[in-house]
């Protein structure tokens, strides 16, 4: 009965509480969408990150890792790839090789990060190839082909067909000179690396450096994102001589980003929940103080503290578990429908795609998330009925009843 | 005779103001069942502040309060409550019932507070809003009932929990005069067949002319107690 007595007086006063119920739902529904938005995004840019840049496993001399100098090559790659492509969980693996200078052109010059790479394996492992937005790829026709990023074209003011200079040290230390012919303009998602890498035949960059087969890096793209730890302890007993590192280990900021990921959540949802708090306390003390005639009566004829307490303790937890699910059914829903379609930031995400985001996005929340959500509203909605409860139980029944 | 309420040299002093007020002053009250009394006396005699500490709902600062045998003077908030539940009933003179509850579920509630079983609820509950004329009421909300109607539930809900006795301060104060004479039937006629122990305050003659005992109050202290 008291369950029934508390739920009815719920409402008594219907906007009041449709009023609670609906923050309560609008600020989970946001919250939840919030969330999800951002987890999307990351995750759209993680997914990104690995598919075009870091594939899921590289592989390095163990000097190179710290100063990237050209003389760390790795040995005997040819049979490392042979190895590494007899593994049937690796997608693709290409080679590179790698060398850090300049590049100049009739008017300005830049530091870039020169990528000599094997074209067909390559666009396998990042699908390079699909970015091309003028020119063409590379392949094995013509003199020095270059690829460039559209800003840096821009930044030196060169066009197709233009010569740029490569300007590096080979092996031995020496500043070697070579001029190339821009082949290609490409343009990622994240400008700020497009400015900084430049791709070249590794055949042109090896012979530049006058050493044969010149390789820094390995690459390799799997076909589970799961399978990352154990083919990497796989390599690591064939070549324990190698630096091998996962996507996680070559960019920790991602990793980062995915491990905070749910303090961020709960932080977030905590702000919330915060603010929320202080509408429930605010309507149910309403409650409490406009019914102190009542509640005297209630004590007179013979309700306990502990009764009166727990039944404004449910009038608060039923506001709470009317609006929190409410919100996360339509946070869910919201989700579900913009994660399928899809958000386009576009109007507004200039600055985000210097950074590599994507300008659709698409909002995404693990359904593991639901349940730790509800009982935080629960939680709070219990947390924020304790003081007006407990107002209502500092009445005494004798001053209650003789106040108008 | 079996005593009821018994009451010696009640005194209460209200100190909230810095003049304290001395609202009861040594007052001696005996009650026997199946007294049906009535408590007059002027606005500010000290009738309600009485009637709350005889109900339990008050402390004195003086005397000592027996009901039926048990000693409540010194009883903490939480024990009254329960003392409350299982020995007294209340009418108010306002905000008696329940509003989110009808009229049958407001006086079942007090059972059900006294973890009564559903055949016994079910049984007094439907009995007694018989009794005070409210069989085609039941399911009626207070708001939907007229103020004589309310108070009449007031009352099946006061003998609902079977109690000692049934404390009613100023029940018709805001009932015209036919409601109010009805009502003072309804309690005279159960006071009779139930043998229900009444005490009730009121200013109005025609109500005290219902009573078969009339104490009297002025300034806190009995002025006069007279049986008819
Ligand atoms: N809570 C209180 N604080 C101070 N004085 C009070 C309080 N309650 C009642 N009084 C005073 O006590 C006296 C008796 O009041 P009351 O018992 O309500 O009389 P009645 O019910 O006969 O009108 C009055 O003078 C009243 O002002
Ligand atoms: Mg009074």
């Amino acid at each position: 009965m008291i369950a029934i007595v508390a739920w009815r007086n719920i409402w008594r006063h219907k906007i009041r509480s449709l009023v609670v119920i609906l923050s309560i739902t609008v600020g989970l529904w946001a919250g939840v969408f919030m969330i999800a938005f951002s987890w999307g995004m990351y995750k759209q840019y993680i997914r990104e990150t690995v598919d075009t840049q870091l594939s899921h496993l590289q592989l390095h001399h163990p000097g190179f890792e710290d100063d990237r100098e050209v003389k760390y090559l790795l040995a005997n790659n040819l049979s490392m790839m042979d190895d590494i492509r007899k593994d049937d969980r690796v997608k693709a693996a290409t080679a590179r090789t790698v060398s850090t200078g300049m590049i100049s052109s009739p008017t300005t010059a830049s530091g870039v990060t020169i990528n000599g790479i094997f074209p067909e394996e390559e666009n396998n492992v990042t699908k390079l190839a699909s970015r091309i937005v003028a020119g063409k790829y590379l392949d094995s026709a013509g003199r020095s082909p270059v690829l460039i990023g559209k800003k840096l074209a821009v930044k030196l003011k060169v066009n197709l067909k233009n010569k740029i200079i490569l300007t590096f040290q080979d092996t031995t230390g020496e500043i070697v000179a070579g001029a190339f012919r821009v082949a290609g303009i490409y343009q990622s998602k994240n400008t700020t690396l497009d400015e900084m890498n430049v791709y070249v035949r590794s055949s042109d960059l090896s012979q530049l450096l006058k050493v044969e087969n010149a390789v820094h890096e390995i690459a390799i793209l799997l076909k589970d994102d799961s399978n990352v730890d154990g083919v990497k302890e796989k390599l690591k007993e064939k070549f324990p001589d190698v630096a091998i590192k996962t996507w996680k280990e070559l960019a920790p900021e991602l990793e980062l980003v995915i491990n905070s990921f749910n303090e961020y959540m709960y932080i977030f949802v905590g702000i919330i929940l915060l603010a929320l708090t202080f509408g429930i306390i605010n309507t149910m003390l309403m409650a409490v103080l406009e019914r102190v005639r009542e509640i005297g009566m209630l004590m007179a004829i013979g309700m306990s503290r502990v009764r009166i307490f727990f039944m404004i303790m449910l009038e608060t937890i039923y506001l709470a578990l009317v609006g929190g699910p409410l919100g996360l059914l339509i946070g869910y829903f919201s989700v579900k429908w913009t994660g399928s379609a899809g958000i386009n930031i576009s109007m507004y995400s200039e600055g985000l795609a210097a950074w590599g985001f994507s300008s659709i996005v698409y909002p995404e929340l693990d359904s593991s998330y639901y349940l730790p959500l509800t009982l935080m509203t629960v939680f709070t909605a219990v947390l924020s009925a304790i003081y007006p409860a407990i107002r209502a139980l500092r009445l005494k029944p004798a001053e209650a009843i003789r106040k108008i | 005779m079996e005593v009821v309420i018994d009451a010696h040299n009640i005194t209460k002093v209200y100190n909230e103001k810095s003049i304290p007020v001395n609202a009861v002053n040594g007052v001696h009250l005996h009650l026997e069942r199946g007294e049906f009394t009535a408590l007059v006396g002027p606005s500010g005699s000290g009738k309600t502040t009485l009637l709350n500490i005889i109900g339990g709902l008050d402390h004195v600062s003086e005397g000592q309060v027996i009901i039926n045998g048990t000693d409540i003077t010194n009883m903490s908030d939480n024990k009254l409550i329960d003392f409350r539940l299982n020995n007294i009933g209340f009418v108010f003179q306002s905000y008696n019932l329940i509003p989110v509850l009808t009229a049958k579920e407001n006086v079942e509630f007090v059972m059900l507070l006294q973890k009564k079983s559903k055949a016994e609820r079910e049984k007094r509950v439907l009995e007694l809003l018989r009794e005070v004329g409210l069989e085609d009421k039941v399911n009626i909300r207070p708001s939907e009932l007229s103020g004589g109607q309310q108070q009449r539930v007031a009352v099946a809900r006061a003998l609902a929990s079977k109690p000692q006795f049934v404390l009613a301060d100023e029940p018709t104060a805001n009932l015209d005069s036919k409601s109010a004479s009805n009502l003072l039937d309804i309690m005279a006629r159960l006071n009779k067949e139930e043998n229900m122990t009444f005490i009730f305050s009121t200013h109005d003659q025609r109500v005290i002319d219902k009573a078969r005992r009339v104490i009297t109050l002025v300034d806190g202290k009995v002025a006069s107690d007279e049986k008819r």
